[in-house]
């Protein structure tokens, strides 16, 4: 039964290539795939409301609500940094909101395009599939922890624990990060343009991390690779994307990956998992 | 999870009590059992501010005659002050079972807080010139209404919203916790420290008081150890990074400084708000939202981050 299953979700061919998302459905239909209950929302129709005295349930039933009304691009004046603001919204939508966040903001999202002028606390984007989101101050810890996709952008430092289980998409810090960032990474791209902190992708099973300043200290199983022509091209692109792209080029930035001696661990001599760890 | 949180303004007085009480009704839900605020004011060159409890609020619904015993113990903490020496000046009473004491004293205040505690039921909360240390069970606005803190004007103050998880729901675990016998000194702290028993014996033979099973009063007396042996505010917080164990970020403060040390997972939260003449910290930013509604900028300290402001 779990074999069947595990068939129809196509994963008995899938191939850990360390690509950016993992896809169950026709490249073709991609384009096209929206949820079930999705509403439609065009970009044109703007709106924006005072979110200042309003509770964060409050706040995103109001999103909710204009969204189906047909709003596709909502702007969140004075969040108050509250927290769980714009979470589980599961459609396209430009969303802005003219301040900080507290923790948990614009958690389980797939689709929108969000912008965030301000700070964001702990666990900022949290289950990301898909869309963008771009902080333009500092975030908190936990910043796209488990994202399975999309573009998560911080202009600014971020804490501890950057990507935690990340495993698909892109995180984008323009600062600095703190200690055990890209902990237990499984897929995914991370750019951290300023510098690391201790334990840089400790225990991280897959996926690739870019510095551009200096790396406090790199965790277990986390070792430097060779940066090769795509990975310069991508990390160009998308720096270029949301304008941080740095003036003196890419060329000082740095490739981790993970080392893959943790992969079978459970099937190591006792000898060799001392060596691992 | 605890709610803690820090202000120190630069160089004025501001009604501090009543920022405090915001920052900590914004924590509330990081910790219901009980509250507390360290406030410093304007500190006084003459005499000192003392608040002590006469016993534990859930002790005086069990029966009548505990009600005699607190009187009691209130005339013998009388008796013993003006046998050591000290006058007292003012004499108030927030609640049948905590006191605020201003008295005016020369000798030596380790014998005096001895003698105090030495009455069966009698605890030190604090001894400052400037300092005055309020805990209690409740919520922030239950806390400040009942002990007046909302006219209180002063230059820094520290507070703490609890959730018990390490020892009882009472005043004696409540924080923040004073570091006896140094005048001033007050610590709050979010997180556990995992060598607790192992660092408290240790200090326990070095002839240090521990009055609760909460692991946070660990650093109230690691901390004045440390000051006791001449190290700085600031060393004090270095080496109490390395030295201690376990998820921690706490904050002391004494009569014109303010200092914060995270541990070295950062696995604890603290947001950080600095300017010109006011520098805030908080577990979360809605706490110093609260006091600051325009937009302003904030960050994390990083881990094993230490550092110290001056009022």
């Amino acid at each position: 039964m779990q074999e069947d299953r595990s068939h129809a979700m196509g994963m008995h061919s899938e191939q850990l290539r360390g690509r950016s998302q993992q896809m169950f459905f026709e490249p073709d239909a991609e384009e096209n795939f929206v949820y079930p209950d999705a509403f439609e929302v065009d970009y044109n129709k703007r709106t924006e409301f005072d979110a200042k005295d309003m509770s964060a349930k409050e706040t995103n039933l109001k999103i909710r609500a204009l969204m189906q009304d047909g709003h596709g691009t909502i702007v969140v004046k004075n969040p108050m940094a509250r927290h769980a603001m714009g979470v589980g919204i599961l459609n396209r939508l430009n969303l802005y909101f003219e301040g900080s966040l507290g923790y948990f903001g614009v958690g389980v999202i797939d689709g929108p395009n969000v912008r965030i002028s301000g700070r964001v606390g702990w666990s900022c984007a949290e289950n990301m599939m898909a869309g963008t989101v771009v902080v333009e101050k500092n975030a908190g810890s936990l910043f796209g922890a488990a994202i399975r996709g999309g573009d998560l952008v911080c202009k600014g430092h971020v804490g501890a624990r950057t990507g935690i289980d990340q495993k698909g998409g892109s995180i984008l810090v323009g600062g600095d990060t703190g200690a055990f960032s890209g902990f237990m990474m499984q897929r995914g791209r991370m750019v951290v343009c300023g510098n690391a902190g201790h334990n840089l992708g400790d225990s991280m099973y897959d996926g690739t991390i870019f510095v551009g300043g200096s790396v406090k200290s790199l965790g277990v199983d986390c070792v430097p690779a060779e940066m090769s022509d795509p990975d310069r091209a991508w990390l160009k692109r998308k720096l270029a994307l949301y304008g941080m792209l740095p003036a003196e080029g890419i060329d000082h930035f740095r490739k981790y990956i993970a080392g893959k001696q943790l992969w079978n661990y459970d099937n190591l001599e006792p000898s060799e998992k001392k060596l691992v760890l | 999870m605890c709610g803690i949180a820090g202000l120190i303004h630069r160089g004025k007085s501001s009604n501090i009590g009543a920022e405090m009480t915001a920052m900590l009704r914004a924590l509330k839900h990081r910790g219901p059992d009980s509250t507390g605020f360290a406030v410093y004011g304007e500190p006084s060159q003459a005499d000192y501010v003392m608040r002590f409890k006469v016993a534990e609020r859930e002790d005086l619904e069990s029966g009548i005659a505990i009600h005699q015993q607190v009187k009691d113990r209130r005339q013998a903490v009388d008796r013993r002050l003006a046998a050591i020496g000290a006058s007292v000046t003012e004499a108030a009473e927030a609640t049948e079972y905590a006191l605020r004491y201003r008295f005016t004293f020369d000798g030596e205040l380790t014998e005096l807080a001895r003698q105090m505690e030495d009455i069966e039921g009698v605890e030190i909360l604090s001894i400052g010139r400037g300092l005055e240390l309020i805990k209690d069970l409740g919520d922030a606005d239950d806390v400040s209404g009942q002990y007046g803190l909302g006219s209180f004007s002063g230059t820094h103050a520290i507070g703490h919203t609890r959730m018990a998880t390490e020892s009882d729901v009472d005043i004696r675990s409540a924080h923040p916790y004073w570091a006896y016998p140094y005048s001033d000194i007050s610590v709050v702290h979010n997180g556990q420290i995992t060598n607790y028993w192992n660092k408290r014996r240790d200090l326990e033979r070095c002839g240090h008081r521990f009055v609760s099973d909460c692991d946070s009063e660990l650093l109230a007396v690691y901390t004045a150890d440390k000051l006791e042996q001449g190290y700085s505010l600031e060393e004090s917080l270095h080496r109490s990074a390395e030295e201690i164990d376990g998820v921690f970020t706490y904050f002391v403060a004494t009569k014109d400084e303010l200092g914060m040390a995270k541990d070295t997972m950062a696995a604890k939260p603290l947001v950080l708000f600095e300017s010109d003449d006011v520098v805030a910290i908080a577990s979360e930013e809605i706490a110093i939202r609260s006091i600051f509604p325009q937009e302003i900028d904030t960050f994390d300290p990083y881990d094993g981050e230490v550092r110290v402001w001056r009022a």
